[in-house]
């Protein structure tokens, strides 16, 4: 049944998925928007205040970024505003990912715990992409726009204009970025078909985001080969940044995140569906 | 008395189902400590003279791995959330009517969590700093390692009443999470969490000393590694002790009107 998203998400027009498959869920996700709308409007104050309380985090690393570099030149060749862009695209990537998905992959092991589940299998749509897709946070979006201008400001102060093929480029790697994160944290969720009290995953998952903050330099030896190869945190929010400045040192660089999001992204499907498989509801 | 020994008991108990949690939790904390330790030491390679602002190499990777030890023994985790559901749920109507103090019964459970978490996590920390070993300073003679265990103990009580009093605004507000986070922002900086204060500009650093948080986790950290000695070690102890004083009366007198505000769930 799973196999439905990945017709849904996939561009291709394929001869077998009948004709109204994609707009079908595309007004299924519009719907889905409307309601999340609806639900956040209904608290105006804390919908606000969360905004304020991300908006603090960020200054906060921000503000790390600047008390290091009042004691240093650079952290390897990574220049202070270099690093701001940095710190400014990770938190780019985590919002857009906390907008779109983190809300769902985090209910998924309550579905589970309280049988919930088991209704949405009974739905007629694809379980994935209602279990990713089922709520939309909105001051998500309003924290990233603040990471943009972040980005831009650091542009500016190293006195760079990235052409319009690195920008597009950025963009496309952010995406990229985002899918990762996503496999990732739902593989994570998905280990609560396993195990009922799989609480501190979101905890888990936030010390993952504070390493992709960090100029890859830094790193040497098995910590730096884990999280490039295998959690490819040091992928993440580097590449594009340092596609957007003039920092890569190779293609082979922007080639690796894709190849590595396309093995997650794969991964995460099988993992998926094995849970499914062997998915017993809650009571029994 | 011998009522909250119970309670302590109870609280050992029932943080006990956790203990494997606690064990990942304090393995995983070692991702972000090895990041910044990384951070650190590329700083340290691009330095002439080894120094970062008085802080040696060894200094500065002791003062992260002294900060751990510190957080796993002091840091509240769950008590917050606990304590106003607690508010929001009606179950504090019960502590209103039996002879137990609400504030000594949450101490009690809080101080049991520390112990059970600090002795899950003492098997992942000790095998890192062993690591480590060649950069970490122990303190400089059993008077500081005393001292330190005495500015520790304040700094559970600090940031025990400091989160005890956040949470207590649950009594007004219906969602405290935010502020609990915002407060957290704050203490996360001015209490030393990401770097040394005294890499801040002086200017700032000395406003932050008329701040309780300084003494929520930096000053302990500072004792230990010997950069607080002599009449600043006394100064800082009694001041230390002052804050924990107006944060236990704070902590009353906001309870004493929240149970005037409070209509139970229900009732």
């Amino acid at each position: 049944m799973s196999s439905e998203f990945k017709v849904q998400s996939s561009t291709s027009s394929g001869a077998s998925p009948p004709p109204a498959r994609i707009p079908h869920y595309l007004s299924l996700y519009a719907a889905l928007w409307r309601n999340s709308v609806i639900r956040e409007m209904s608290f105006k104050v804390s919908f606000l205040m969360w905004i304020v309380v991300e908006a603090l985090w960020f200054v906060l690393q921000l503000s790390f970024i600047g008390v290091l570099y009042l004691h240093t030149e650079s952290i390897g060749t990574w220049t202070k505003w270099q690093v701001v862009a940095l710190v400014g695209t990770s938190h780019l990537i985590q919002q857009l990912f906390t907008a779109l998905f983190l809300t769902n992959l985090t209910a998924l092991s309550e579905h589970i715990r309280t049988g919930k589940l088991d209704f949405m299998l009974l739905l007629p749509v694809n379980t994935r992409f209602l279990v990713s897709f089922r709520q939309v946070d909105l001051g998500g979006f309003i924290s990233a726009a603040g990471a943009l201008c972040v980005i831009g400001y650091a542009l500016h102060r190293l006195g760079h204009t990235p052409g319009v093929a690195q920008v597009a480029g950025f963009f496309l790697l952010v995406l990229v970025g985002i899918l990762i994160h996503y496999s990732l944290m739902l593989m994570l969720s998905a280990s609560s078909f396993w195990t009922v009290r799989a609480q501190g995953i979101v905890w888990g998952y936030y010390n993952l985001f504070n390493i992709a903050r960090l100029p890859d330099e830094a790193f040497r030896g098995p910590f730096k080969a884990v999280f490039t190869f295998v959690l490819p945190m040091l992928l993440v929010s580097n590449v594009p940044v340092k596609l957007l400045v003039d920092k890569l040192g190779s293609p082979f660089e922007i080639l690796l995140l894709v190849a590595l999001a396309a093995i997650i992204f794969a991964a995460s499907e099988l993992l998926w569906r094995t849970a499914l498989k062997r998915y017993t509801s809650a009571s029994s | 008395m011998e009522k909250y020994w119970h309670v302590l008991n109870i609280g050992l108990q029932n943080t006990m189902v956790y203990r494997l949690n606690f064990l990942f939790r304090a393995t995983f904390g070692l991702i972000p400590l090895i990041a910044i330790i990384s951070v650190w030491r590329a700083i340290y390679e691009g330095k002439a003279g080894g120094q970062v602002a008085s802080y040696g190499l060894s200094q500065m990777i002791s003062y992260y791995l002294v900060i751990t030890i510190v957080d796993a023994l002091t840091a509240v985790t769950e008590d917050d959330w606990q304590i106003a559901a607690d508010i929001k749920d009606g179950n504090i109507s019960q502590f209103l009517l039996k002879p137990m103090d609400y504030l000594t019964y949450r101490l009690c459970l809080f101080g049991a969590g520390r112990i059970v978490y600090a002795v899950f996590a003492v098997v992942p920390t000790c095998a890192f700093i062993w690591l480590l070993r060649d950069n970490f300073i122990l303190p400089p003679d059993a008077a500081t390692a005393c001292w330190f265990a005495v500015s520790v103990a304040l700094t559970a009580l600090l940031q025990f009443l400091f989160s005890f009093t956040l949470a207590l605004l649950a009594f007004w507000v219906l969602e405290v999470a935010t502020f609990i986070f915002i407060a957290f922002a704050f203490e996360y900086l001015a209490g030393g969490h990401l770097f040394p204060l005294d890499l801040l500009p002086p200017a700032v650093a000395g406003a932050l000393d008329y701040t309780p948080f300084p003494y929520m986790l930096f000053f302990p950290v500072s004792i230990w590694l010997g950069r607080v000695t002599g009449d600043a070690l006394w100064l800082g102890l009694l001041v230390q002790l002052l804050w924990v004083v107006a944060a236990y009366a704070l902590a009353r007198g906001v309870w004493n009107r929240g149970i005037k505000k409070y209509s139970a769930v229900g009732g």
